[in-house]
């Protein structure tokens, strides 16, 4: 073959490179509040839900709207994952979305304070509704950021502990744990080994044991996540030190980090009928209000109890609080029919019987403080604990920051290297992670 | 001639040029120099995509070298790939192209069997690797385990993942393999006759004879094996999804690089940062880093004297 002169070389290395940039920016129009609701007009809706019986709940309550608002029909698009409203909010355009609904909170920080979904205070009050008086604390907290409510909640999660009745009868435990001391005795209690693994595992610590993220952990020790100037509070308030040394304790009192590594990657995945709780492999599972209708639709082998998930030995007198979090419905900056759009937000997030009906749809808790208390609400028994959850004032959520889910996302790194022993220094460890958060928020402001 | 008629010709001439080049510098302008000053461009603003970009100077910069803390492991993992699994891969396709030309039977069966792993979408293979390798439940542990070795973590332990993956990559060696062997059988065979009747042993023919010939097509399988592995994203996003058990959902964190940051690549950081954390700036650093990378490998490569392709080889 001929020599290659520099050039070509040059050349041929430009060219080789071209796939690897990814990069057009586009802008986005501007937006505005001036359409008429009363006119006939279309709104498009984007929600993440797909499951047949969830899809078919959308349609419902889209139904009961468009039958109060025979001028407001509503396009609806379903299966929609955050990433793709994220560039739809970013890109705008005729086929974009005048509401979104979004699974995770986790973006709402970014959202409100970068004006992709715009502040529906002004909205609230035209129609004379007080947000405060109208969802419960913690939800009023994870759908605004800095004084812009650029989101309402629409149904709400809550976690508590779901425990096999029948592992608990033969291990002589009468009543569910609800201190983490009763837990750690009675994880280790149920806990049977087969050989290098487990015929059952009391409880499966692990962080990568699905929804056993450390914001869920946390949120029993009622942690403060920033301080009243923005900074991270993750060294300084010991509610973290005490999450991080209970999670640790309970890993290594269960067989240590590898082997319930190793034990957690045979498991099935967590939507499915073979989840370990399902299954009867794990006794005890930290989850949320879902996964009762999950577990029963799996037909398990054993009576399924349903508690709020124990609170530190030293907090006892706040037994009952829990985590929430939930999913959000927002107008779209870009929308051209945002008092249109906002007929259908305020319909489907505070009309009692239209989140009631949905909420006995999906199997989610209800988003509002009247259809908390519905009698049209209809739901096991068991799932009382879940609506008491959601209603209780001490329990928490994960706030909302400027960069979305990220200081989240280090902590729960952070979780990962202590678990697994290769970070060691407790102290230590919370500083740097501090540090990070505050490092990467400046880096978003 | 007039002046002007003269003037008028190579106006024309110019025009009638740009007219047949203009496909190329069409594409030239949007698909590459428009994304490169662009990222550059942006590489020093602070932008989210939904208010103005602002000129943050080298604060981008700055944070992805300094404070990003995904940044450094995602570089090692992406040089490992670069260095290993390339060199893996090509020496692979071409022992599997090697051995195919020389089978007298059976060679169409032998040929399918390599090749259509090829066809397997990345996202399936994957996930059939995951569930293969699987440390608690997959058959290659539990085969492992009857025979008395070892049994790694595959996915699951940070020291196994990236050789899982590699594994998976040598699976799907199906494209490197046809393209061996058509080069291999392009090897004119009187050059191999004369090198026997000289008394050259199979090692010396595959050297002196075999590798000169079909060395275009080895850098081929390089440079491009080099810019297919600068843009690993599917498989080892979904490998590390599905051993560490996330499955997006409701509360749940996007994770990448299970386990301990192993299987983090650059371009997963391009998608974390500029789609995910809303900074494309970021991003964009990233993106030039991936840039500037290829162009270094490309180079290195295809360089005159020590490269893959020397002056006077042929």
């Amino acid at each position: 073959m001929p020599g290659i002169s520099r050039k070509t070389t040059i050349a041929l290395a430009a060219s080789a490179s071209i796939a690897l940039l990814a990069t057009a920016c586009t802008g986005r129009p501007d937006s505005g509040a001036s359409d008429d609701a009363s006119k006939e007009t279309t709104v498009t809706f984007w929600h993440a839900w797909s499951a047949p019986s969830e899809v078919k709940a959308v349609k419902d309550l889209v139904a009961g709207f468009e039958k109060a608002h025979p001028n407001i029909h509503v396009h609806v698009v379903g299966n929609m994952t955050d990433d793709k409203m994220n560039q739809a909010l970013r890109t705008g355009g005729a086929k974009a979305p005048d509401v979104i609904s979004s699974f995770t909170t986790n973006s709402v920080g970014k959202f409100c304070s970068s004006g992709a979904l715009v502040d529906l205070d002004p909205f609230f009050e035209k129609s004379g509704i007080d947000p405060r008086k109208t969802f419960p604390k913690a939800m009023n907290e994870y759908t605004r950021f800095e004084g812009n409510r650029c989101a309402v909640p629409l149904l709400g999660d809550a976690y508590g502990l779901y425990y096999n009745k029948t592992a608990f009868k033969k291990a002589g435990i009468t009543a569910p744990p609800k201190t983490w001391s009763e837990f750690e005795r009675d994880a280790e209690k149920l806990t049977i080994p087969q050989g290098d693994t487990y015929k059952q595992l009391g409880f499966m610590p692990n962080y990568h044991g699905w929804e056993t993220t450390t914001e869920h952990y946390l949120g029993q020790f009622s942690p403060t996540y920033f301080d009243k100037d923005g900074k991270s509070n993750v060294a300084k308030d010991p509610a973290f030190e005490a999450a991080f040394k209970l999670q640790k304790k309970l890993v290594d009192a269960l067989g240590g980090y590898r082997k319930l590594e190793t034990y957690r990657s045979g498991l099935g995945d967590e939507w499915g009928p073979k989840h370990p709780f399902h299954t009867g492999q794990v006794a005890m599972q930290l989850d949320g209000e879902w996964r009762l209708g999950m577990a029963l639709d799996a037909k398990p082998k054993f009576d399924i109890g349903v508690a709020p998930l124990p609170v530190p030995d030293d907090q006892a007198d706040q037994y009952g609080k829990g985590y929430i979090t939930g999913t959000i419905a927002g107008i779209a900056a870009t929308s051209k029919k945002q008092n249109a759009a906002w007929e259908l937000v305020k319909y489907m997030t505070t009309n009692t019987d239209a989140v009631v009906n949905f909420s006995n749809a999906i199997h989610n808790v209800p988003s509002t403080l009247a259809a908390l208390k519905s009698p049209k609400l209809t739901y096991d028994p068991r799932f009382k604990t879940f609506l008491e959850i959601a209603a209780n004032p001490d329990s928490t959520t994960a706030p909302a920051s400027v960069n979305g889910g990220v200081y989240l996302t280090t902590i729960q790194q952070f979780g990962y290297d202590y678990e697994s022993g290769k970070a060691t220094d407790l102290k230590a460890g919370l500083k740097k992670t501090a540090a990070q958060i505050d490092t990467d928020i400046a880096q978003a402001k | 001639m007039s002046t002007y008629t003269l003037r008028a010709k190579h106006r024309r001439s110019t025009l009638r040029t740009l007219a047949f080049l203009s496909p190329w510098l069409i594409g030239f302008t949007v698909f590459f120099a428009y994304p490169l000053v662009s990222t550059v461009y942006f590489s020093f603003m602070r932008y989210d995509g939904f208010r103005p970009p602002v000129w943050t100077g080298t604060k981008n910069w700055t944070y992805v070298f300094e404070h990003y803390p995904l940044f450094w492991p995602a570089l090692r993992n992406t040089l490992w790939l670069v260095v290993i699994m390339v060199t893996l891969r090509v020496a692979f396709g071409l022992g599997v192209g090697l051995l195919i030309t020389k089978i007298k039977t059976a060679t169409g069966v032998f040929r399918t069997l390599f090749y259509l792993p090829y066809l397997a979408p990345p996202v399936a293979a994957t996930m059939a690797f995951a569930f293969l390798l699987n440390p608690g439940t997959g058959p290659v542990n539990s085969l492992l385990e009857k025979t008395g070795l070892p049994a790694p973590g595959w996915f699951n332990d940070p020291s196994w993942s990236k050789p899982a993956l590699t594994l998976l990559a040598l699976w799907g060696i199906g494209d490197l393999m046809v393209i061996f062997m058509a080069a291999l059988l392009d090897v004119p065979k009187e050059q191999y006759e004369a090198a026997q009747l000289d008394g050259a042993t199979p090692w010396q023919r595959f050297r002196y004879v075999t590798l000169p010939n079909i060395s275009p097509i080895v850098v081929f399988a390089v440079v491009t094996g080099v810019i297919q592995t600068m843009q690993y994203y599917t498989q080892p996003l979904i490998a590390g999804k599905v051993a560490s058990g996330v499955i997006q959902g409701a509360g749940t964190l996007f994770e990448p690089g299970y386990p301990d940051k192993s299987t983090l690549t650059l371009p997963q950081l391009v998608y974390n940062l500029g789609f995910q954390r809303f900074d494309y700036g970021s991003a964009c650093v990233v993106a030039l880093v991936l840039f500037a990378l290829s162009m270094a490998f490309t180079a290195l490569l295809m360089r005159r004297k020590g490269g893959l392709i020397q002056a006077g080889e042929r």
